[in-house]
């Protein structure tokens, strides 16, 4: 089921939770709605559910319009951040649910009804806990069932609220790759909120940042983490080190050394502009001498070599304060640094962002 | 077996705590507490049953046939069979709206609710009687249509709602916050009507609460005695409910059948505190399991 | 490179993005300052029922309190509500409850840590009966305590040696209302000493504290809120209290009669306005009452939601 919002905006009191937002999903797809706390992901989900209305706007789904369609008439499958299973029914009854509250003329015959359970708590690899009661399963169990019990009535819509949250981070990992190869077989179209950016990068065919109740930024995980385009979702989304820099005129004297290739994310303006360049930790590389007059004469303060790659942090010679550098352990052994050793700074791509005065 | 007797973690710990006091100072804190609820709560649970029982079985049981006294117990069952639906079905609706929605004005409600807790019970009764009685606002215009409210069962049914109409909400109206939506969100979203999500899925989770709910709306209902004693009248076989035929009785120095009539009101008290303490340990039960080890827990206190 | 301020590398700053999911202010805001609507359905039906039938139970009767005294001018009324026997029994109807509630706060206070802290067979069982004031009839308790502590009763065989005289005397009045009182004490100091952190009480004995300079230091100002509240609520139900207390009291005019007896008295004598002026003298302290244990209690998980 495709999935239009168009220009829906939702006040709670005077706080604007969702300030004239619109987004586009493909039938089929997974899309990742990412943001911080209060961005508003979570509101716009329960819009699509249908647990919430928009105070304006108009949500169409599968081309028809479905603002005002209550929530039991929209097939979606909803999996609450706290799964919601219901303490006092087995994780059978519960997956079965959906199927026995129906309308008798839809209804599935009881040997129909627990075939299909049985398929389901197949599907999510819980048969063995099919008589257990949901204070029995660990958290990832819990989250398998709520999913099953939402996919029991074939919805064309799954919508997914911080599906992962509760979970410590290896049962996480686990469950994010099944999730993905969940939906690869299953086809449905899903949105999944979260406040990890790991997770949506990993996770979805594309990603929604969100920021105060504004989109930020819709693209592949890719586009949104290699052309972020703005300084928040540069910034939400993995480390990054910041340099606040004055543009001059003249380009052969800029704020930072140029790229090697000159190439600018964003248009550096004129003399009385701010602005703000974001590096990642990767994107900058260490040099024992200085290479060019605009280069950072830095200090190596930490060195922590413990994993893939090689964590730097730097303390910058003009200044007090801390830069951090992500170099390959190749690298790291070729400059064979030393805390306390003067290094150069130079960056290999950056992203330039103006700062626009009030 | 072994966890039987366990209602949570934190009993075992204060067991094998080091920051507790010495043996002496433990029994003699031990020892004034029993002390004291001696004095004011075995010796008088005793003593019901030995007045009632003192002249023996036989006239145990008679005082109990007595016409009178069958017909107090009639009066009584009425009254709770018609103020504890009433109460509890106000309880859960009540509850559902506080529970489950934010609405202006909530916690007037919720004080409103609780305002008959606050109010003397001869007070309860009193408002009924400037309401209904033959000065009251209503009371010249009942007269004329021959309906009598007052002195008799309608008013006594009323004064007794009045005095429980807070029992059922207030065991429900926590423990159905404490539930959140989430879990009926969860059936709409899966298809279920409101009447199936309110069968399926909070009924059974209030349950127990809304049994110790009813059956402590019933201990009150049935043994209320100031709210009534303004608005019955005292009338023999008619309008004495058990407790005010207790009172005839005890006043005519008639203590064997006052204590057997009030032996039955007592059982019912320990009963209500048993049904409390069984709906205590079901609705306490851990309900996150995340090693396997209390898993185990789990499974024992099922 | 002096035009190049480096403010460095401010992972810092998304630390705060990171809140831990169930302090997702979606959900808060949401749950505390919005009056939306919801998909649950019976919003109107349950409210407007809830309201309807508190109108017509509660709030209608006790409306008509008040407006009956309005009958009265404000002469008849302090007339009657100053009455010297009003005044006397005022006295002891408050007297006797605070007395007993303060009673009832000590013991009760022991009660609750004993059966917090300790193990002893029957635990169980006194843990449960602690309510029965609560759940028995007041008038089955009224007989009891008068039949126990007559001065040929179980208990009161003993006192009479000395002089003491409890039945039909003040003394008894504060018995009863120290009896109905109990409950009201324990189980609001219970909850609060369940949830004390041993580790709190493990760390003032690490630093060298005594287990009394623990007690004081660390334990009581824990209590204290809670303690109030039981007091408060303990005193409250026994300003109203009636039937436990007219069979033990003796209900002697200016000496044993306590102010909802006395209503009932003027009801008896169909003195519809003095007792309805003697009412609404008892609703305005109970509503007072009522309005201090809520402070109270709001006081109360205030300091316990904080910690």
């Amino acid at each position: 089921m495709s999935i239009q919002v168009d220009h829906v905006t939702k006040r709670f009191g005077a706080f604007v939770v969702l300030n004239d937002v619109s987004l586009h999903v493909q039938e089929g797809e997974l899309v990742a709605l990412l943001g911080p706390s209060g961005c508003g992901k979570t509101t716009l989900l329960r819009i699509l559910a249908g647990l919430e209305k928009p105070d304006r706007g108009r949500i169409f789904l599968h081309g028809t319009e479905a603002t005002n369609r209550r929530v039991t008439e929209r097939r979606v499958g909803f999996v609450f951040q706290h799964y919601a299973l219901f303490r006092h029914m087995t994780v059978a009854e519960n997956v079965a649910f959906g199927l026995t509250v129906q309308p008798r003329s839809l209804r599935p015959s009881p040997a129909r009804i627990q075939e299909r359970v049985r398929e389901l708590l197949t599907l999510v690899q819980l048969q063995a806990m099919a008589g257990r009661y949901p204070s029995q399963l660990s958290g990832g169990q819990r989250q398998r069932v709520a999913l099953a019990r939402a996919l029991a009535v074939e919805p064309k819509l799954l919508l997914l609220d911080e599906p992962f949250g509760a979970l410590d981070a290896k049962v996480r990992k686990e469950l994010r790759r099944w999730l993905r190869r969940l939906h690869d077989e299953l086809h449905i179209t899903g949105i999944l909120v979260t406040h990890d950016q790991e997770e949506a990068l990993e996770v979805a065919d594309r990603v929604v940042v969100m920021h105060q109740g504004n989109v930020e930024q819709i693209g592949t995980p890719d586009e949104v983490y290699e052309h972020p385009a703005s300084p928040f979702v540069c910034q939400f989304l993995g480390d990054v080190n910041v340099f606040h820099g004055r543009a001059v005129q003249e380009r052969n004297f800029p704020a930072l050394p140029p790229l090697p290739d000159g190439e600018l994310v964003a248009p550096v303006g004129t003399v009385d502009e701010r602005e703000i360049t974001f590096v990642r930790p990767h994107d900058l590389d260490l040099n024992r001498n200085r290479m060019n007059p605009a280069q950072v004469e830095a200090i190596v303060r930490y060195v922590l070599t413990a994993g893939s790659r090689v964590r730097i942090e730097l303390i910058a010679q003009n200044s007090t304060q801390a830069i951090e550098v992500e170099l390959t352990k190749e690298r790291y052994r070729e400059l064979n640094l030393r805390e306390g050793e003067v290094v150069f700074v130079h960056p290999r791509r950056r992203q330039v962002f103006k700062i626009l005065r009030s | 077996m072994k966890s039987l007797s366990i209602t949570s973690t934190k009993d075992l710990l204060w067991k094998d705590s080091l920051t507790t006091e010495s043996p002496l100072i433990r029994r003699l804190l031990i020892g004034t507490a029993l002390l004291y609820l001696t004095f004011f709560l075995f010796i008088p649970l005793a003593a019901v049953f030995a007045e009632a029982l003192k002249d023996g079985i036989v006239a145990y049981v008679e005082s109990l046939l007595n016409e009178d006294a069958l017909a107090s117990i009639r009066l009584t069952l009425l009254v709770a069979a018609v103020a504890v639906p009433l109460n509890a079905l106000f309880g859960v609706a009540a509850a559902w709206a506080i529970a489950k929605f934010d609405f202006v004005g909530k916690q007037i409600l919720i004080t409103l609710i609780d305002m008959p807790l606050a109010v003397s019970p001869v007070i309860s009764g009193l408002i009924y009687v400037l309401l209904f009685g033959l000065q009251g606002w209503f009371g010249p215009w009942l007269a004329d249509h021959d309906i009598k409210i007052m002195f008799a069962l309608p008013g006594i049914v009323l004064a007794t709602i009045f005095v429980t109409v807070p029992f059922v909400a207030r065991e429900l109206i926590p423990l159905m916050q404490s539930q959140g939506r989430e879990e009926e969100e969860a059936a709409i979203t899966l298809g279920a009507s409101g009447w199936q999500m309110f069968v399926h899925i909070t009924l059974p989770n209030i349950k127990w609460s809304l049994l110790y709910g009813v059956i402590l709306c019933n201990a009150r209902a049935m043994g209320e005695f100031g709210a009534v004693s303004v608005v019955s009248g005292h009338i023999r076989g008619l309008t004495n409910t058990m407790p005010l035929h207790v009172e005839i009785l005890y006043n005519e120095y008639n203590a064997v059948s006052a204590f057997a009539v009030a032996s039955l009101l007592t059982l019912l008290a320990v009963v209500t505190l048993a049904v409390k303490a069984i709906v205590e340990r079901k609705t306490h039960f851990p309900t996150i399991v995340a090693d396997p080890m209390s898993e185990v827990q789990t499974g024992s206190i099922r | 490179m002096d035009h190049l301020t480096i403010i460095g590398w401010s992972r810092a700053e998304f630390i705060g993005y990171r809140c831990h999911p169930q302090l997702d202010t979606d959900k808060n805001l949401m749950n505390f300052i919005l009056k939306q609507p919801s998909v649950l359905p019976g919003f109107a039906l349950t409210l407007g029922f809830a309201l309807f039938y508190l109108s017509v139970i509660v709030l209608i009767p006790l409306s008509g309190l008040f407006v009956k005294t309005s009958t009265l001018s404000w002469e008849q009324f302090w007339n009657i509500v100053t009455n010297s026997r009003a005044v006397a029994s005022y006295q002891l109807t408050f007297g006797a409850s605070l007395v007993g509630s303060l009673i009832n706060g000590l013991f009760g206070s022991i009660i609750a840590w004993v059966l917090v802290r300790y193990r002893f067979p029957g635990r169980s069982i006194v843990d449960a009966l602690v309510d029965l004031p609560f759940a028995l009839p007041t008038a089955v308790a009224g007989i009891t305590l008068a039949a126990i502590y007559a001065s040929n009763g179980w208990i009161g065989r003993y006192l009479e040696p000395f002089g003491i005289k409890v039945a039909f005397t003040p003394l008894g009045v504060l018995v009863a209302l120290t009896f109905i009182g109990l409950p009201f004490v324990v189980r609001s100091v219970q909850p609060v000493l369940q949830d004390l952190d041993k580790e709190v009480e493990e760390a003032a004995t690490t630093l060298g504290a005594n287990r009394w300079q623990t007690f004081r230091a660390v334990i009581v100002p824990e209590l204290w809120p809670a303690l109030l509240t039981g007091i408060a609520m303990a005193f409250a139900r026994a300003v109203g209290e009636y039937g436990s207390v007219i069979f033990i009291a003796g209900n002697m005019p200016l000496k044993s009669e306590i102010t909802p007896l006395l209503i009932m008295t003027k009801l008896e004598q169909y003195d519809y306005a003095g007792a309805t002026a003697l009412g609404v003298v008892m609703l305005v302290a109970s509503f007072a009452l009522a309005l201090a244990i809520n402070l109270l209690q709001w006081w109360s998980n205030a300091r316990r939601s904080n910690q």
